[in-house]
């Protein structure tokens, strides 16, 4: 057994907050700065304008975005450790209240949903944990915007749509995601079942872009939505262009023989993401 | 191009659709829970309580990051405006002018801006930190207690916008 001071995960989450906020991930940065030679008038401007925001925000430690986001933790632990003097919900909350308070992040988050009071701190993170064998935590954070968050759909489809009308379907999330700053990465869940498969959907977000699929099916499933997705012709910002998508990202899971859900995840080019393993 | 808002004003039907401009001069911010205060402001006759002049103004659609010492503002990139369609006929005929956000807008309020010669601009979206530094003054001016989604009164200096619909009715999307 390892003990881990909870204390200890609630600095390194506060740490997060900063670094995740204040810096593009290299992955996304260059796959950006790629794209601004396909491109040209207003659809080059901006995405000049996406890289040189990276810049300001890493040199001067301002948030990239205003909307400093969800905070979602996607944390592997490791069934050989012990968190002592505490828990690790409570652990990850206090590392987000400390780390959005003290550094000055948007606290976006509101108690009741139709109440709409704020938390003030930002709090509660959503907190998904899976249980490994060994005896290291993994921690992933994904601070996720509203507005992509907004633009996000699950539907449950049944098996005659087969691939043709789940591509359908994800065509038609991203053609109604055009308000979410694209250019986007789309991450796709499908099977497993309703409560599973938005999260399948959004923990794709946190895989690196240029990263294969470990299906060499799906890996082509993957290409063909991006070539398709970017003949939509709906730009950075939506204003036009060959860059809609910077990457699309599929995962699967075993399924119901009734069904065939589908999960969209829409994130937009400011994917704000890191992972530390203790 | 760069304007100021106030020559803007007198100017708007000379502005059209994918034109580039530096704006400059006066913007309040105002996103979902304001825009809902003001409204119901409007509604139960208490229009003077709004905590700025309507007529000719121009709204931001942004809730800022706090600002850290020594910072002017935090970062304010426009949040998405078609969360604010359902009340912009209302301010476009109240004598709001000039909308700044991200984004399309509904039918509707492309017909007021068109109807009100009025005029919407698009800011990137998630180049906050970029855009902070068109700001030169910050004031919150009203409804402190909605935190990010308090009111402030932003002094702008060649912030760079694009006309999205025009006074026309043109719509760049």
């Amino acid at each position: 057994m390892r003990n881990i001071k909870s204390k200890t995960i609630t600095e390194i989450v506060e740490s997060l907050c900063v670094d995740t906020n204040f810096c593009l991930p290299c992955d996304v940065l260059s796959s950006l700065k790629q794209r601004i030679l396909c491109e040209e008038g207003i659809a080059k401007d901006i995405l000049k304008e996406i890289v040189e925001n990276a810049d300001i925000a890493r040199s001067e430690k301002l948030p990239l975005c205003q909307d400093t986001g969800t905070a979602n933790f996607f944390v592997k632990l490791g069934k050989d450790v012990y968190i002592e003097d505490g828990n690790i919900y409570d652990a990850i909350n206090k590392g987000i209240s400390l780390g959005y308070k003290n550094n000055y992040l948007r606290k976006s988050i509101v108690c009741d949903p139709l109440d709409r009071k704020n938390t003030q701190d930002n709090t509660p993170a959503n907190i998904y944990i899976d249980i490994i064998s060994g005896d290291k935590i993994e921690i992933s954070f994904l601070a996720k915007g509203g507005g992509s968050e907004n633009a996000s759909a699950l539907k449950m489809l049944v098996p005659s749509y087969s691939w043709d009308g789940v591509k359908r379907f994800i065509l038609d999330v991203v053609d109604n995601a055009r308000n979410a700053c694209p250019p986007l990465i789309v991450g796709v869940g499908i099977g497993g079942d309703f409560s599973s498969v938005g999260l399948l959907a959004k923990k794709t977000l946190l895989r690196e872009i240029g990263s294969k699929n470990i299906s060499p099916i799906y890996e082509e499933k993957e290409k063909e939505l991006l070539e398709d997705i970017n003949k939509l012709n709906i730009g950075p910002m939506g204003l036009h262009g060959k860059t809609t998508v910077l990457a699309v990202f599929i995962e699967t899971k075993p399924t119901h023989i009734a069904s065939l859900p589908v999960a969209v995840s829409i994130q937009c080019h400011s994917c704000r993401k890191q992972t530390v393993i203790l | 191009m760069k304007i100021s808002l106030d020559e803007l004003i007198f100017n708007i039907k000379n502005l059209k659709i994918g034109q580039k401009i530096l704006l400059s001069g006066i913007v309040y911010t105002a996103r979902d829970a304001a825009h809902r205060r003001i409204i119901d402001l409007l509604d139960s006759g208490n229009k003077s309580k709004i905590p700025f002049d309507l007529n000719n103004s121009a709204i931001y659609y942004c809730g800022p990051t706090a600002t850290s010492p020594g910072k002017i503002v935090g970062s304010c990139g426009p949040t998405t405006s078609s969360r604010m369609d359902i009340f912009t006929p209302r301010l476009l005929k109240e004598g709001v002018k000039i909308l700044i956000g991200k984004g399309d807008r509904s039918k509707e309020v492309q017909r007021s801006i068109k109807e009100n010669s009025a005029i919407y601009f698009v800011a990137t979206g998630g180049v906050a930190a970029l855009i902070s530094k068109s700001i030169t003054k910050a004031d919150l001016i009203a409804f402190e207690d909605l935190g990010p989604e308090a009111v402030y009164k932003f002094e702008i200096k060649d912030m760079p916008v694009i006309v999205a619909i025009d006074s026309n009715g043109n719509n760049i999307f």
